[in-house]
């Protein structure tokens, strides 16, 4: 067979070898590799001295040479490579435009945070409260130069112990009311109506949530019932339909499949919720919580109204007043401790809102972690 | 083990969609029974009839008896968890769960309704489990692995092993190995003749030829048209259903002169 085809290739006198052409005809019309960087460093230029003319700016300056850069290199593109590539390489650098515009404010809140928040971030900012912290004291220590004294160790665990328990109220009842609606109230009014209420909640602005809880309370132990668990509740009225909706999506998608397999096997449908499709599910709702407890924990005003505002460490959410981070960064800005003397405070502020923002990015990690444990295992 | 399945004049209705009416048909115990017929003639639906699946679906209900070894599925006060408990099933796709290891797919009957079983009852039952569904040797060293890291066909295996398990009177399969490719569906074949010595098997095919190799009964079901329920045409031996049925929708479906 070999043999043929090399005596069929010499009779017509073609070399096996293909000869070698430098360009390759299906590859012709395209810009090469370093073209779109001449292009970028092309537009900074002619940006930059646009900018110039108009008075400089760092804003200026980046928004004309972008539009500078989109509008040259989609013409280029189309010029050199057609029009369907120069489309595509419009749509393209958009994209990638809409994408630096979206992470501008994420970048500088962060940098600002940290820019702010770092110098009042240390031990005993973290380990110390309020108590005993008056004006005068800080007056003192802007006098003397000292390092600001006291910290947010009460809001710490203010904040700790009233999402604690909001979760503790939450999903229980958030996961048993989107396991009524998946598994038992399939088409039921009853459903129907759950679904359209928990919609409705999911609208609830915070501060009434806050109001409702505070009156609910208030109505049982009299008008100045204000504690952690009353923040707990308010909080809990704004998670649990985060939590249901999040458990129920989780839930629809659990294969049908396997809740057969379980009934053929004479499994009873509460032990097949139990044992098949919760914990098939259960990765997904483990990062939804976690995401509603993220959602709820930078609260503020639901706070301010049902547990008050401390300066000591209480640890008891059923008795006395309590802070949290939010209502304590919002108190240590709008009410600073020595109204003569904001400096300690501002900072204060600064560190607490530095150190939210690093207890909501742990407990997203967190709902990650938790997610790919509870994950179905893969392996062979 | 292995009971006789007597079904009595079973209309089978989707809310107030008539899906199946009027089937009579008797299966004999430690027999292997094949339903053929046409995509949406009622034979999927009819088998999940006879281990009370069919009302999991919503507005899913049946008119007549159905009779296991002469106690009516259907009658008042029976429970269908202890009806799936005697009938075993095994579905088109292979559904082993996730989140349990090949061991504990297969002691899922048992551990899932929370019956406690001691570790070296749970090995002997795995292990017999596992060789009747001719899996043993293949997944012997990795028991403790996913179930669902195995191949399609293993998974169907894995599947009948984790319904023998149970230790069933009958077992139901949904055609088993549609999903399957040509060895793992031999493989299967082999394994539905030797489950005939212990179970009544019933089996939903769509291939002919399975039906004529594993079967030793053959029930033909056909549809008059769309809306229509479906029926039972015809019911007999395997060889005379392909050698010599005795109606003419049954001969044109078996010769491939369908419609």
């Amino acid at each position: 067979m070999s043999a043929t085809t090399t005596n069929a290739r010499h009779s017509t006198g073609n070399s096996p070898v293909p000869p070698v052409r430098k360009r390759n005809s299906l590859a012709k019309g395209k810009l090469p590799k370093w073209a779109i960087w001449a292009i970028a460093a092309g537009s900074i230029i002619i940006g930059a001295a646009a900018s110039t003319l108009t008075g400089f700016s760092i804003a200026a300056f980046a928004i004309y040479s972008a539009i500078i850069f989109l509008v040259a290199a989609s013409v280029i593109t189309t010029v050199v490579e057609g029009k369907r590539r120069g489309t595509n390489a419009m749509w393209t650098y958009l994209i990638y435009a809409a994408f630096i515009v979206a992470l501008i404010p994420l970048a500088s809140v962060l940098y600002t945070v940290l820019e702010k928040g770092l110098p009042g971030l240390n031990g005993h900012f973290l380990f110390t409260s309020m108590n005993g912290v008056t004006g005068a004291v800080d007056n003192q220590g802007v006098e003397n130069g000292t390092p600001v004294v006291g910290g947010a160790y009460h809001a710490v665990m203010g904040t700790l112990l009233i999402t604690l328990w909001a979760t503790l109220i939450s999903v229980p009842v958030g996961m048993l009311t989107a396991v009524y609606l998946v598994e038992y109230g399939q088409g039921k009014t009853l459903s129907k109506a759950i679904t359209f209420f928990v919609d409705v909640m999911t609208g609830i602005p915070s501060i009434v949530a806050g109001l409702f809880a505070a009156a609910f309370f208030g109505m049982i132990l009299g008008p100045s019932a204000r504690m952690g668990i009353v923040a707990a509740v308010a909080l809990s009225v704004l998670m649990i339909p985060t939590v249901v909706r999040s458990t129920e999506e989780m839930l629809k998608i659990v294969p049908n499949e396997l809740r057969e397999a379980s009934f053929a096997l004479g499994v009873r449908r509460w032990r097949t919720i139990l044992k098949v499709v919760v914990p098939t599910a259960i990765s997904g709702i483990a990062s939804g919580v976690t995401l509603a407890i993220a959602r709820v924990i930078g609260e503020t005003a639901p706070i301010l109204v049902t547990a008050g505002i401390a300066s000591n460490i209480n640890m008891n959410v059923f008795a006395n007043w309590m802070s949290t981070l939010p209502t304590f960064i919002y108190y240590q800005i709008m009410n600073p401790t020595s109204p003569t003397n904001v400096d300690p405070s501002v900072q204060r502020a600064w560190a607490a809102a530095l150190l939210l923002i690093l207890m909501v990015m742990a407990l997203n990690l967190i709902a990650r972690l938790v997610a790919s444990i509870f994950a179905p295992k893969k392996g062979r | 083990m292995a009971k006789r399945i007597d079904v009595n004049d079973l209309n089978v209705y989707y809310s107030k969609f008539l899906a199946v009416e009027g089937v009579s048909i008797n299966i004999e115990p430690k027999s292997v029974t094949a339903f053929i017929g046409p995509s949406g003639c009622g034979k999927s639906t009819f088998l999940r009839t006879l281990n009370r699946m069919h009302e999991v679906i919503p507005g899913g209900r049946v008119e007549g008896q159905v009779l296991l070894d002469g106690d009516d599925l259907y009658a008042p006060g029976v429970d269908p968890v202890t009806v799936r408990s005697q009938i075993g099933m095994v579905f088109q796709r292979p559904n082993p769960f996730p989140t349990m290891s090949i061991k504990d797919n297969v002691l899922a009957g048992v551990k899932l309704n929370g019956n406690k079983i001691s570790r070296s009852d749970a090995e002997d039952l795995v292990e017999k489990s596992l060789r009747g569904a001719n899996l043993w040797n293949e997944v012997k060293d990795r028991l403790d692995k996913p179930g669902s890291g195995l191949s399609g066909g293993q998974q169907q295996r894995l599947c009948i092993a984790r319904t023998i398990a149970v230790k069933p009177d009958v077992i139901l399969m949904d055609e088993p190995c549609s999903a399957l490719d040509p060895i793992s569906t031999l493989a299967i074949e082999d394994l539905i003749n030797e489950l005939k010595d212990d179970f009544t098997v019933v089996i939903v095919t769509h291939n002919m030829q399975q039906a004529a190799r594993v079967s030793d009964k053959t029930a033909f079901f056909n549809i008059a048209g769309t809306g229509k329920p479906g029926k039972l045409i015809e019911f007999n031996d395997t060889t005379a259903i392909f050698s010599n049925p005795e109606q003419k929708a049954t001969e044109d479906y078996v010769s491939g002169r369908f419609g």
